[in-house]
């Protein structure tokens, strides 16, 4: 049967009945259970279940000292260390009054630019693209097509070693201390990080026609399933905001300042998820690529720019679908920016000065748009700089509800199609939002009960 | 020879220590054809019980997690603790540590003075549970009982140590199983490493660091990018404790804090002596 918009729970569909419990959904990073039973055309149960093993880190915070928070932090995910790491110094900075040279803040953008790519690059050419190809995984797509995964082993690889170059190791980040670094890459590493990046450019156009070409092989009601929500991501008024800015919402087009999140990020819990689930607006917002080219799409640069042209991306979108065309744009965003920010540091040169820290009692909030969307880490410290509180929203978290509230979309829509179908087709939309669940508790299995 | 057939499992981590093993970009291609992945979660769709070595990532938190590693080492032939939360427990450890404030605002969170005895830690853990999920705490979605490493539940195989597991180690291991022998690991401080590499002693810098008493192999990335040895790859085979204590102390670090250093990646050594696990 057909459906043309929201749907409420206990819709009847005629004659359906689904049991889909898929357990641990694959390809995702983290434990998460899909589970739907639908019983002659009722929908009895619909859920998003995260299932990863909670570790509690917002207590394990307490007592630590402050050259320890960011260690620590990143140790939250190791898909996004970078993210966690960059945002821990920036709420510590924040709390001890410190601030950055524009040379260290140049660093900070680059090792930001790298994570952004590796992490992209991960997501769509080893996790989504085999779906195109109804492929088990990266290493069946390799016989068929070794080019091109070639080619995104060298684009993966290229994130990391500007990562492992400005922070010491991408996983997991060992350089970055409030105010500053604890030491900066040589300008021979410099060249040599240059010369594989420059000579990427064939790579990334490569990666853009591929990822293009194989959206028309997933199934239609998928790329076309469209649900009207609110983006919240974080704006600049100077770039592209990815490391730093304030909080944006396209429901209501107001920017709220960072440190007062908690007026419009309200967390909940839900007795079927070890996961915190986040809502501001609505039941739900997303968070990540899309949300952030929903709202910031002027500022990227000309070659994301051109990418979203050819690709006919024109925001606001409301397809969730189109997640990964936002990653796909950033990806050409994010390298253009870090191969002009290394050509720029080595041309005007850097030198490395050990940041003096004096800890101090106080607040600080730092937020950064992780690859898959908003991240904050907000921490409280005495005198000694030992930390007495932690609060961290992490962008799987705050993409839950999203993700179920598609799942009540499109599951009407494709009720009278096959069981597997039904539960494959379940597994792409959650892919789609690059779930990173062991940072959100703190997800994946699909299970049709 | 059969190609060995690899699974990939995650218990309570950062499943870092699983991208470590993506991370291998410019060998992956090469170790395929040599292997058959059968499980891994986190890059492919295959599930299998039929396999020969289970790299096994992550520590062990609750009852339901004892149960599924039982059945991997029930199925494999070799099992590895695959980073740092499997080897020791590794950051997750840190939770039976957290004894409550002794007075409101003060710093002495999670700084008992000697490990906390098995009915304390499970007092910490609960503690734990209530920070983070304030007064619905109890849920049972929220069960969590105090970390253990995957040796504390299994025999374990062999260990790759770090946090994350260095990718050095994990080809010298899957080179190894490959030619049916044992994989041979650094067992020696980071210290020699770190004079090898001819790096600055952090001390010397007016830093401290725990690469007297850490387990090498990892090339020491922290102390040659200007930081210290957080001790992320558990001690070295009969550490000289004693001597690391005086030299933290001399630089003027009060027991608190030596004891903060050490717990962040080797509580498990405290809680072993005092708990004989």
């Amino acid at each position: 049967m057909t459906n043309d918009g929201m749907t409420e729970f206990g819709e009847t569909y005629p004659m359906s009945t689904v049991n889909i419990h898929v357990h641990e959904v694959t390809r995702v990073e983290g434990h998460g259970d899909i589970v739907l039973n639908v019983k002659d055309g009722t929908i009895e149960e619909l859920k998003w279940a995260v299932t990863e093993a909670p570790r509690f880190f917002e207590a394990l915070f307490r007592g630590r000292h402050w050259t320890d928070a960011s260690l620590l932090a990143s140790r939250i995910c190791g898909i996004c260390a970078v993210a966690h790491a960059s945002t821990s110094v920036r709420a510590t900075e924040e709390a001890f009054g410190l601030t950055l040279s524009d040379q260290d803040f140049a660093f900070r953008t680059l090792n930001y630019h790298g994570e952004m790519l590796e992490s992209h690059v991960l997501h769509l050419m080893f996790l989504v693209a085999p779906d195109a190809f109804s492929a088990p995984s990266v290493l069946t797509v390799a016989a068929s097509h070794p080019e091109a995964v070639k080619m995104a082993l060298r684009l993966k690889k290229m994130g990391n070693l500007i990562s492992d170059a400005v922070c010491g190791r991408k996983l997991h980040p060992i350089g970055m201390i409030p105010g500053g670094f604890t030491a900066l890459p040589s300008p021979k590493k410099m060249r040599e990080v240059k010369a594989y990046v420059d000579a990427r450019e064939s790579d990334i156009k490569m990666m853009v026609d591929i990822v293009a070409s194989v959206v028309p092989l997933f199934p239609e009601y998928l790329v076309a399933f469209e649900r009207e929500t609110e983006f919240i991501s974080l704006t600049h008024p100077d770039e592209f905001a990815l490391y730093r800015g304030d909080i944006k919402s396209t429901d209501t087009q107001k920017v709220t300042d960072h440190r007062q999140y908690k007026d419009i990020i309200k967390e909940r819990i839900v007795p079927y998820s070890t996961s915190k689930w986040t809502s501001s607006q609505r039941s739900s917002y997303a968070v990540g690529s899309l949300a952030r080219l929903n709202n910031n799409f002027d500022q990227l640069n000309a070659e994301g720019k051109a990418v979203a042209a050819a690709v006919g991306f024109k925001p606001v979108i409301h397809k969730p679908f189109f997640n990964n065309v936002a990653q796909l744009i950033e990806t050409v965003h994010c390298y253009y920016e870090a191969k002009r920010l290394i050509d720029r540091l080595l041309d005007t040169g850097w030198k490395h000065e050990m940041p003096q820290v004096k800890p101090r009692a106080g607040r600080g909030v730092g937020v950064c748009e992780a690859p898959r969307g908003l991240l904050i880490h907000d921490y409280t410290y005495d005198d000694n700089g030992i930390l007495l509180e932690a609060n961290c929203i992490v962008p799987t978290t705050e993409n839950h509800g999203s993700i179920e509230d598609d799942f009540r979309g499109l599951v009407p829509q494709i009720i009278n199609k096959p069981q597997p179908e039904i539960a494959h087709a379940l597994e792409m939309l959650v892919r789609t939002y690059d779930p990173c669940i062991s940072c959100s508790v703190h997800a994946i299995k699909v299970r049709f009960v | 020879m059969a190609k060995p057939r690899l699974a990939f499992f995650s218990f309570a981590s950062c499943e870092g220590c699983q991208l470590q093993f993506l991370n291998l970009e410019d060998e992956i291609l090469d170790i395929v054809p040599h292997v058959d992945i059968v499980e891994f979660r986190e890059a492919i769709d295959n599930h299998s019980d039929n396999y020969d070595v289970a790299f096994v990532e992550g520590s062990i938190t609750r009852p339901a997690d004892e149960t599924k590693l039982r059945h991997i080492r029930d199925n494999a032939k070799v099992l590895i603790a695959f980073g740092a939360c499997a080897t020791t427990g590794g950051v997750n450890r840190l939770k039976n540590f957290l004894a409550p404030e002794r007075q409101e605002k003060t710093s002495t969170v999670q700084n008992p003075q000697s490990a906390p005895s098995q009915a304390q830690i499970i007092e910490y853990v609960d503690r734990a549970r209530k920070i983070v999920y304030g007064d619905q705490w109890n849920l049972p979605v929220f069960d969590s009982y105090p970390t253990r490493a995957v040796g504390d539940v299994v025999k374990v195989n062999y260990k790759l140590e770090g946090c994350p597991a260095s990718k050095k180690e994990i080809l010298e291991l899957v080179k190894a199983l490959l030619q049916g022998r044992a994989p041979r690991f650094a067992r020696y401080p980071v210290c020699v490493d770190c004079k090898l590499a001819e790096n600055v002693c952090l001390f010397h810098k007016g830093q401290f660091c725990l690469g007297v008493v850490t387990r090498a192999g990892c090339d020491q990335p922290c102390p040659s990018f200007g930081n210290r040895c957080i001790g992320c790859r558990g001690l070295v085979d009969d550490p000289n404790k004693n001597a690391a204590w005086d030299i933290l102390t001399e630089f003027g670090l009060k027991p608190e804090d030596i004891l903060r250093e050490f717990r962040l990646f080797q509580a498990y050594a405290e809680e072993a002596q005092t708990m004989k696990i």
